[in-house]
Formats: structure tokens, C-alpha cells, sequence
């Protein structure tokens, strides 16, 4: 990975392993080694490997944190100290001792960093009456999410979002329900049911789970991406043909066929903000943009349904940060 | 590819049946990966939890072959796949559908015992100041992910259904863990011998045979927590001064 760092961290990333190795056992003169960069980076270098046919036999790479013990004592143990989690799962799903050996790894997913649009001091969204926190929200972690941010993300968060809702509801009262939409909603939840011949919803989930990391994944382009935005449109169509058998007790397969409304609605968002966002940056990758372009730092890519209910997309600026942050951050700086 | 035949109990509260699924097994699975491929391809309405699927979450506890264990972090390659393999859920806990089992009970359990009670702070800015070696004892009962295999092997609970008297390996193992920590003030051994019924553990240790974080429940929480009841109410030294400073104080 030395050939590949990316120019916004080159100074701070260690030009050789001997330098890296110097870093991990603690010499505040040395830099970090090129595998801690961000995960995002990390990804795709896994990916590019894979891609040109030097993958490990499952289509990943390998990580090997065995050979410390040619630099340390104990180096069993310590690994054990260190990573028990990883050494035990290992262990028992693999049956593969990560202190002698080294392990298959690939990308999966790391974290939704778009979501539904917030206010960030109240969490409310621009729906009355909704509040969001954690990853279902958006902002927090602008383009890239950093190891550990999402539990104090959580916390905090979870905490000013309850508290403003409660607020709201004191403030408001109840709202009104059309009992009319209600049923509507309740009927159409159960069609599923009654559908004898429709198709198993776990199909399309998966049909739908495949397309959208072959394309709108790691390394995205514009022409897939509209691809995937045509196989969504057939997918809504199938999603609409769902047949499970049962009740609603407890009925997986009935969740799922509800749950595909949802998971095409995100599957769709993201893919049009991602067309929209021509350029690279944090957690998105644009094989046709691969720089990142100072513009576009300036604004949201944010989508709303219109009267039609079709996804209407715009870019709306970034607030201007207020002052008494700007100072800690140039303080830190 | 070979075709595994697996063994599902389905139904509601009462009664149930176990049905038979085929299907198609392949390298690295685990008992949840069949039961989810079963779900896709031929019961979409057969009810498991689950959620983290790395043995963390505690969630998709279940007998296999009638051992208590996880789904997910039981390999098919660690069991015979050329007779049918049986999935039942936990049976010390009322069934609610399919592998799905009512848990409430051990959330009401946790309530009835007494909280963390630190002793005041050490420093003036509010912090404590502990021997690793202390803290070391009790770290490994904080393995514990409530997936409740423990209560569920557990012949009190399992076979006598004592659920209102004993409140089972995992509770014991969170009593200990308060009761050691070095900070904790609190006295809960009055409970443990009159409420909690830690006389009814007869240490077979199956608790400890079962737990997929490998805590060592019986030796290193039972164990110890039955030897501080034990010195509590039951030393004979102890009770003979006891009695003679009463009679001295009758005088």
C-alpha cells in the first residue's frame, strides 16, 4: 500500500514498514503504517487487488498480524490480549488461529452516513413531529465515518433527540389520524397473504442486495449507478407481487416482503444522490470522478418526495459553522 | 454440495411438531446460515432471532442435537450431517412460535437485585482508584452476553421449573460480579441464601459446559458466592461467639 496514499494524509503516513513497525510499538517520532488509513481507502485497495486476480481463494486479500512474533515476545498472548473477540471468533468459525496464521478479510458494509435530514441541535426532520438519531440520521459524520464516532454519536444524540421530542409533544398534543389512510395502510400490509402464485420476498431482497453492490458499491461509476436506478424501478414492480404464507405472528418472510418498500426507497436515495455527487469523497468513490472537488464540499445532496411521489433531488448549502466551533477546531488544528 | 436434513420444531405455545428441510449445505456455514436458506427457499414463516451473527448478541440461542448452544457460532462441520440435525428451541422458557422462546422472566429476575452501590469517590474530582488485580477478578463475568444458554441447562430451572425460587447460573454470575467489584458496598448475601435460592445449585456445572463466552460460572462466581453465604449464616465459630455475645449482652 505504500504506492497508494492518498495526498491529504501522505505526511502523516510512514514511508516505509520499517517506519510503520517503529509506530506500532509507540516512537512518537515515527508515522502511521498505510493499512490505518480510513477504511473507505482501505476497501478499495482490497477491492483493486481482488480485481487483478491476486484476491486469496474466497475473493479477499490476506491480513496477517502473526509475523509480530518475529518482533516481540509473547506475541501469542498479546494478540489474544489484544483482539480476544477476533481471536475467538476465528477460532470457532473458521477453525483458524490468527496468531500463527493469517486470515481471509474482505469489505463489507461500513456504515450509512446519509440518512434522514436533521436539525442538528434538535434532531428534528423536516417531517413534524419526527425525530432522528444515530445512523439512521444524517450530518454527523459528513463523508466518512470514523471508528468509534457512532456510539457518542448515539449517545449524545439519542439523548437530544428524546429530549426535543418530548418537548414537541408537550408543546403539540396529539396530532390527527385519517382513519381512512390507516386502513388503507392495514390492508395493503396484509395483501402479501392473500397473493397465492406472487413471489417470495426474500428473492428480491437478495436480488436487490447483489445488484446494489455490483453497482452502486465500493467503486462507483454513472453508468451503473442509472443501471441500478432501472433494476430498482423493476424491482419496485416484483416487490409489489410478494406472496408469504402464514400469519403475522412473528413472520419473518411477511417482515421482509414489508421491508422491501423501504430498503428500495434507501436502495434508490442513495444511488441518485451518488449520481448527483460528481466527485470522491470520504466513503464515496467515483471511478469516473476520482477527485475530490472543493464545490461540491459546499452542499448536501438532499431528496424529498414530490406531489408525484417521485424522489426529487437538489443540492442545498452546508450552514456556515458557527463561530464558537470554527475556534475549537482551529484551536486543535 | 451436499444436502443436509434439518429438523425444525414448529408451532405455537403448546403443542408444536418437528418438521423436516432439506437444504443444500456448503463450506464455513453455520447452523443459522441453514436455518436463514431455509427460511428463503421453503418456510419464509419460520420464526428464529437473531441479530448480530458473531456471537455477540446472544440472540439465536437454541438446542442443537439437544445441546443448548448458538446458531450462529455452531458449524455444520462439527456435526453429523448424515442423520438429521435437530433444532428445538430453549426448553426452560415458554415457547412462543417455532425456535422462539419467552425471555421476559430473566429481565423481571435482574430487577429484583440490588444495584451497584460504589463507595464514595476516592479522589476530589470525583474518580476511584482500583488494583488491577481486583478489577481483573470481576472482568470476566462482563463477558457475559445474556443469551441465557445457562439457564436453560440448568436441571433447577430446566427440569424442577424452581423459576420462582432460583434465579439461575446467569443471575448468580451478575450477583458475583456486584458482590466482587472492589468499589461495590452493597450486601446481597441475605437474598442470595433466602430469595435467590443459591442452595439449590448443586454445582454440576453444566452452566459452565454450555456458556459461549467460556466463563467459568460455577467455579470462579457460584463457588465463591456459596462460600460467602456459607461463612455469613452458617460457621459454627461464628455462631457460637454470636451466641455468647448475646448471652452477655442478656446479662
Amino acid at each position: 500500500m505504500f504506492d497508494d496514499i492518498p495526498d491529504l494524509y501522505k505526511d502523516q503516513t510512514a514511508d516505509t514498514e520499517e517506519e510503520g513497525w517503529r509506530y506500532v510499538i509507540g516512537d512518537r517520532d515515527a508515522r502511521r503504517p498505510p493499512e490505518l488509513l480510513t477504511r473507505d481507502h482501505v476497501a478499495r485497495c482490497i477491492v483493486r487487488e481482488v480485481k487483478a486476480g491476486r484476491g486469496s481463494p474466497h475473493g479477499g486479500v490476506f491480513l496477517d498480524i502473526a509475523w509480530i512474533k518475529e518482533k516481540i515476545p509473547n506475541a501469542a498472548e498479546h494478540i489474544k490480549k489484544k483482539l480476544p473477540s477476533m481471536y475467538h471468533q476465528f477460532k470457532q468459525l473458521a477453525n483458524l488461529d490468527i496468531t500463527e496464521e493469517p486470515m481471509e478479510i474482505g469489505p463489507t458494509t461500513h456504515y450509512i452516513m446519509g440518512g434522514i435530514r436533521v436539525d442538528g441541535d434538535t434532531q428534528a426532520s423536516t417531517v413534524l413531529g419526527l425525530f432522528a438519531a444515530g445512523e439512521c440520521a444524517a450530518g454527523i459524520n459528513g463523508a466518512n465515518r470514523l471508528g468509534g464516532n457512532s456510539l457518542s454519536d448515539l449517545i449524545v444524540f439519542g439523548k437530544r433527540a428524546g429530549e426535543y421530542a418530548a418537548i414537541f409533544a408537550k408543546e403539540n398534543g396529539h396530532g390527527t389520524i385519517d382513519n381512512d389512510e390507516v386502513e388503507r395502510i392495514a390492508k395493503g400490509t396484509l395483501e402479501p397473504f392473500e397473493r397465492e402464485g406472487g413471489e417470495n420476498p426474500y428473492t428480491i431482497q437478495q436480488d436487490l442486495q447483489e445488484m446494489m453492490q455490483e453497482l452502486v458499491g465500493i467503486v462507483r461509476t454513472e453508468e451503473e449507478m442509472v443501471q441500478a436506478l432501472e433494476g430498482i424501478e423493476q424491482l419496485k414492480r416484483r416487490s409489489a407481487n410478494t406472496f408469504v404464507p402464514g400469519n403475522i405472528d412473528f413472520n419473518p418472510g411477511w417482515h421482509t416482503a414489508l421491508d422491501l418498500h423501504n430498503l428500495l426507497t434507501v436502495s434508490e436515495a442513495i444511488a441518485r444522490a451518488a449520481i448527483e455527487r460528481k466527485e470522491s469523497r470520504g466513503g464515496q468513490y467515483r471511478d469516473d470522478y476520482p477527485a475530490k472537488d472543493p464545490e461540491f464540499g459546499k452542499v448536501n445532496v438532499s431528496l424529498k418526495k414530490d406531489a408525484d411521489g417521485r424522489m426529487q433531488i437538489a443540492r442545498v448549502w452546508i450552514p456556515e459553522m458557527p463561530v464558537e466551533l470554527k475556534q475549537i477546531i482551529e484551536e486543535m488544528g | 454440495m451436499t444436502t443436509a436434513t434439518f429438523s425444525i420444531r414448529r408451532g405455537g405455545p403448546t403443542g408444536g411438531e418437528m418438521v423436516d428441510y432439506q437444504t443444500e449445505v456448503s463450506e464455513g456455514m453455520v447452523v443459522l446460515d441453514a436455518v436463514h436458506q431455509i427460511q428463503a427457499e421453503s418456510a419464509s414463516d419460520l420464526a428464529c432471532r437473531w441479530n448480530c451473527k458473531a456471537g455477540k448478541c446472544g440472540s439465536c440461542s437454541a438446542e442443537i442435537n439437544g445441546m443448548p448452544k448458538l446458531m450462529c457460532m455452531t458449524r455444520l462441520d462439527t456435526i453429523p450431517l448424515d442423520v438429521p440435525v435437530t433444532i428445538e428451541p430453549m426448553r426452560a422458557f415458554p415457547a412462543i412460535k417455532d425456535l422462539i422462546t419467552d425471555v421476559s422472566w430473566n429481565y423481571e429476575v435482574k430487577k429484583r437485585i440490588k444495584k451497584f452501590k460504589p463507595r464514595p469517590p476516592d479522589a476530589e474530582d470525583g474518580t476511584w482508584r482500583m488494583q488491577q488485580e481486583d478489577i481483573d477478578r470481576v472482568q470476566e463475568f462482563r463477558k457475559c452476553i445474556e443469551c441465557f444458554l445457562c439457564q436453560d441447562v440448568c436441571h433447577v430451572l430446566r427440569d424442577h421449573a424452581m423459576h420462582e425460587e432460583f434465579i439461575g447460573p446467569r443471575f448468580l454470575v451478575y450477583s458475583a460480579a456486584l458482590e466482587m467489584h472492589p468499589l461495590d458496598t452493597e450486601d446481597r448475601l441475605q437474598e442470595l441464601k433466602d430469595m435467590h435460592g443459591i442452595g439449590y445449585c448443586n454445582i454440576t456445572k453444566c452452566c459452565t459446559k454450555v456458556c459461549p463466552e467460556n466463563i467459568t460460572i460455577t467455579d470462579n462466581a457460584i463457588i465463591p458466592l456459596k462460600e460467602r453465604v456459607v461463612d455469613e449464616f452458617y460457621d459454627p465459630v461464628k455462631k457460637f461467639v454470636k451466641l455468647f455475645r448475646r448471652r452477655k449482652h442478656d446479662r
